[in-house]
């Protein structure tokens, strides 16, 4: 991990609203200015940019695979996976790496900000605007003082994004 | 007990059963081949032992009675009171044979025919008696394995010493008792004398000992098994007391039959609780995922190491030189590991060898073939996943062989042979590969008619005139198969094909080399292991692939002048008259940036089983270099034309070539190569 998380704790959220064990708690990463967050429980750790290794015949999202002690994990670009265009990765880039099920995937954001303790009650649903892909790989929304966090759904994203993949018929069989 | 517990229980012994029977089919082949040494039959008999101990614990009652007869034999053996002639080893071949066949029954809880190893106990049971010098009683006498009829109560004196540690072994002498006790009239006394003052008695140890007068008229056989539970745990000895010598003068038609039986029998139990004949097991059960868990970890240190390396040699020397030298220390002791590690995961090639000559024997019987199978280098290491997968491909070729290879014994004879064909099965290690060898001294492969197969079936131009070697190699394709009536053994339309692409599969080749007359030799050189890979690195634009050096024929930097185009085909390569279809990789996998004029870059060029020869158009090569193969679907999914993933040294990630995967999104048309390249799977 190459950069600090300011741990908010609710900062500014009616926390007192629901009995606490409900709450869960979102880390929160902005892309384009826009503030998303994910559920803490799913991360894995979060690193730095590095340079990713290109799979052919790949979406465009997929930036490719990076070793991650040993383990092959593939990155996507949020951006690009929101409809947005592809990101320049800088240093001051942020891998997020996530677990759903087995699989092990990296996000990659332009920065993490918070974390924050969010109340099942306040979250909002997505309204319907005419179903742009990027909606439905949304859970909800969550007002935050003034800003607004969309709460994103990773089984719907890493999900999603398999059945993008081409399938291949043949392939070596790795010992592990 | 839990079920589940239990049921894992039944699990390991099963899988125990598969070793043991398979390290007693290795010393009854040394046996038979006249290799044996003091510890081969004591080898044989433990590891029946060991199957019938552990049987005895499940209730497999059946399987037990069977083996315990055959333990009796190899006791003979053992002691030397009996020789191990042909036909004795040849019986315990086949004891053996249903003794698997008793084990494979019981783990998949399917019946066995009654009467199925009934022969065959009576066979054991004439030959054991023959080993004595006794004539054999009538067939029936013997095959019942309880008491005969008639026979009288004989008394018995067993004395049973639990050693301090029998309770802590889940033993309860009480039910021993118990059961003595049904099957005859006890008079149990205790024996006192070991029991230490209060003071000094450790609350679990066993101290009371019991002697035991027990007249029955069940056998020996019967009581031993009672008490085979706790055999290890005490000092047992079980005695006939003469008592009753009149019985055995008055049953005159059979006099010492059954006794003379049970008397090895006795013996046979004992030796292994005296623990003459014990051996402390040496090796650990590990779970094979725990073992990869730590191939990983090592894997990742190797390159951690090669980065401090890196940042090690900028510094300059008189910095730190207790740092220069820490890290080759470093590096020597990390490759050490590295080699450790890699070896957990490999086993002898034994394993799988060692199911081969009960397959040459059943078949060989089959066909009216008179076979001896020699089998060499059987303690060859490599990697357990190969070795599993091994059996198929091997299996195949000895019975190409038996059915195909070998003549009858008449036609050997006729073609100026030893009536007895012979196939060998040889294991080598050869740079860094293992080299398999099956091998015959049969017919060789017919040339002519391998040809004329081939063109009437259209596997092959009729214009064309192949090389031998080209002929012979015409057995792998698929579809190929030059015996016209289908027989029950081989030829059932699974071709060497198959056992090409399995061999394949396992990143391994597979070559023919035949004599008309003198037979044929098929070599299969394979990887040590799947993990581990022998790749090629080659660049193209700013990525890096790595090609398996199996795959890899030649490489070379192409004259613009040989590169040809072909209408809505891409590109072809002229090399040595042949034309090779090109793939430019950077094309292929879309990659920026790369040399596309093939003159300037180089062709390197592979080979699979499915896409015959195609050249890959890469910007140069980097090096050769042993690569981790790591798995690319695990957390994205499969790509074609992409086998799997590795780290390079710089902690990158470099893709691994499918040479046969290319081929799929891309098929080459072969110019004017010899074979009509069929697209099959």
């Amino acid at each position: 991990m190459n950069r600090a998380i300011s741990t908010g704790g609710g900062r500014g959220l009616p926390t007192a609203a629901a009995a606490p064990e409900d709450n869960s708690q979102f880390i929160t990463f902005t892309l384009c200015e826009q503030e998303y967050g994910v559920d803490i429980m799913a991360i894995r750790e979060i690193k730095g940019w590095t340079e990713t290794t290109s799979i052919p015949h790949a979406p465009a999202f997929i930036r490719g695979v990076i070793n991650l002690r040993g383990i092959i994990v593939p990155i996507m670009d949020l951006r690009a996976r929101f409809g947005m265009e592809l990101a320049i990765p800088t240093r001051m880039h942020v891998v997020i790496i996530i677990t759903i099920g087995t699989r092990t995937t990296g996000l990659l954001v332009d920065a993490v900000s918070d974390i924050i303790t969010v109340a099942p009650a306040s979250i909002r649903a997505v309204p319907d605007m005419g179903a742009a892909d990027g909606a439905t790989l949304l859970t909800g929304l969550v007002a935050l003082d003034d800003r607004m966090v969309s709460l994103v759904s990773l089984e719907h994203l890493i999900g999603n994004a398999i059945a993008q993949m081409p399938a291949a018929e043949t392939r070596l069989q790795p010992a592990a | 007990m839990a079920t589940g517990h239990f049921d894992h229980l039944k699990s390991t012994y099963f899988q125990e059963c598969g070793e043991l029977l398979d390290s007693a089919y290795a010393s009854l082949t040394l046996l038979s081949e006249g290799r044996q040494d003091d510890d081969t039959v004591h080898a044989i008999f433990r590891a029946i032992h060991s199957i019938k101990g552990g049987g005895g614990a499940f209730g497999f009652d059946r399987m037990v009675a069977f083996a315990h007869v055959l333990e009796t034999l190899l006791d003979l053996l053992r002691d030397g009171r009996m020789q191990s002639t042909g036909a004795v080893v040849g019986l315990l071949l086949r004891a053996t044979d249903a003794l698997s066949d008793l084990v494979a029954a019981e783990r998949t809880a399917t019946l066995v025919a009654q009467g199925f190893e009934d022969a065959l106990l009576a066979e054991l049971g004439a030959c054991a008696l023959q080993g004595l010098g006794v004539v054999p009683p009538p067939v029936p006498r013997v095959a019942a394995s309880s008491s005969p009829p008639g026979a009288q109560a004989v008394l018995y004196t067993i004395r049973f010493m639990p050693h301090p540690g029998l309770y802590r072994n889940a033993n309860e002498p009480l039910l021993l008792l118990r059961e003595l006790k049904r099957i005859g009239d006890t008079t149990i006394r205790a024996e006192l004398a070991r029991l230490p003052s209060l003071e000094r008695m450790e609350p679990e140890d066993a101290y009371i000992g019991w002697t035991i007068a027990l007249r029955t008229t069940a056998d020996l056989s019967r009581i031993e098994e009672i008490l085979d539970f706790v055999s290890d745990d005490c000092d047992l000895s079980i005695e006939r007391v003469p008592d009753t010598v009149e019985i055995a003068a008055d049953d005159a038609a059979s006099p010492a039959a059954p006794d003379t039986l049970s008397i090895p029998v006795a013996k046979a139990d004992q030796e292994p609780r005296r623990g003459e004949g014990y051996v402390a097991p040496t090796s650990v059960r590990v779970d094979v995922q725990k073992v990869d868990r730590l191939v990983n970890l090592v894997g990742e240190l190797v390159i951690n190491q090669a980065m401090l390396v890196q940042f090690g040699a900028l510094l300059p020397p008189d910095v730190c030189p207790g740092l220069v030298g820490g890290l080759a220390t470093l590096s020597q002791h990390l490759r050490e590991l590295q080699e450790g590690v890699m070896a957990i995961r490999t086993q002898p090639v034994g394993s799988v060898f060692s199911r081969m000559p009960r397959l040459v024997r059943e078949l060989s019987t089959q066909l009216g073939k008179d076979v001896h199978l020699v089998i060499t280098g059987e303690g060859t290491e490599l990697d357990k996943t190969v070795i599993e997968q091994l059996a198929d491909p091997l299996t195949h070729l000895l019975r190409n062989a038996l059915d195909h290879g070998l003549e009858a014994p008449d036609q050997r004879i006729a073609a100026g042979k030893p009536a007895q064909g012979t196939i060998r099965l040889a294991a080598e290690h050869g740079s860094g590969r293992i080299v398999i060898e099956v091998s015959d001294d049969g017919r060789g492969i017919d040339r002519d008619r391998v040809l004329a197969k081939a063109r009437q079936r259209g596997l092959i131009d009729d214009a064309s005139t192949p090389s031998e070697e080209e002929i012979d190699n015409l057995i792998f394709l698929p579809g190929f198969s030059t015996v016209d009536v289908v027989s029950d053994i081989s030829g059932r339309g699974v071709g060497m094909d198959v056992v090409r692409s399995n061999i394949q599969a396992l990143g391994g080749r597979i070559t023919v080399h035949s004599r008309q007359g003198a037979g044929s030799r098929f070599v299969l050189s394979l990887p040590l292991t799947l993990a581990i890979l022998d790749g090629m690195i080659v660049a193209v634009g700013r990525e890096c692939y790595i090609v398996p050096l199996t795959n890899i024929i030649e490489s070379l930097r192409p004259q613009s002048r040989d590169i040809h185009p072909v209408a809505g085909c891409g590109d072809v390569v002229a090399i040595r008259g042949d034309y090779i279809p090109l793939i430019h990789l950077s094309h292929h996998f879309d990659v920026p940036g790369a040399v596309s004029d093939p003159a300037r870059g180089m062709v390197v060029v592979v080979e699979s089983e499915t896409a015959g020869q195609v050249g890959l158009v890469v910007d140069e090569l980097i090096g050769q270099q042993q690569v981790v193969v790591k798995s690319l679907e695990e957390n994205y999914g499969a790509v074609d034309g992409i086998g799997g993933a590795t780290i390079l040294g710089n902690g990158r990630v470099a893709l691994i070539l499918d040479v046969a995967g290319l081929r799929v999104t891309h098929p080459p048309r072969p110019q004017s190569t010899h074979l009509v390249q069929e697209r099959w799977r």
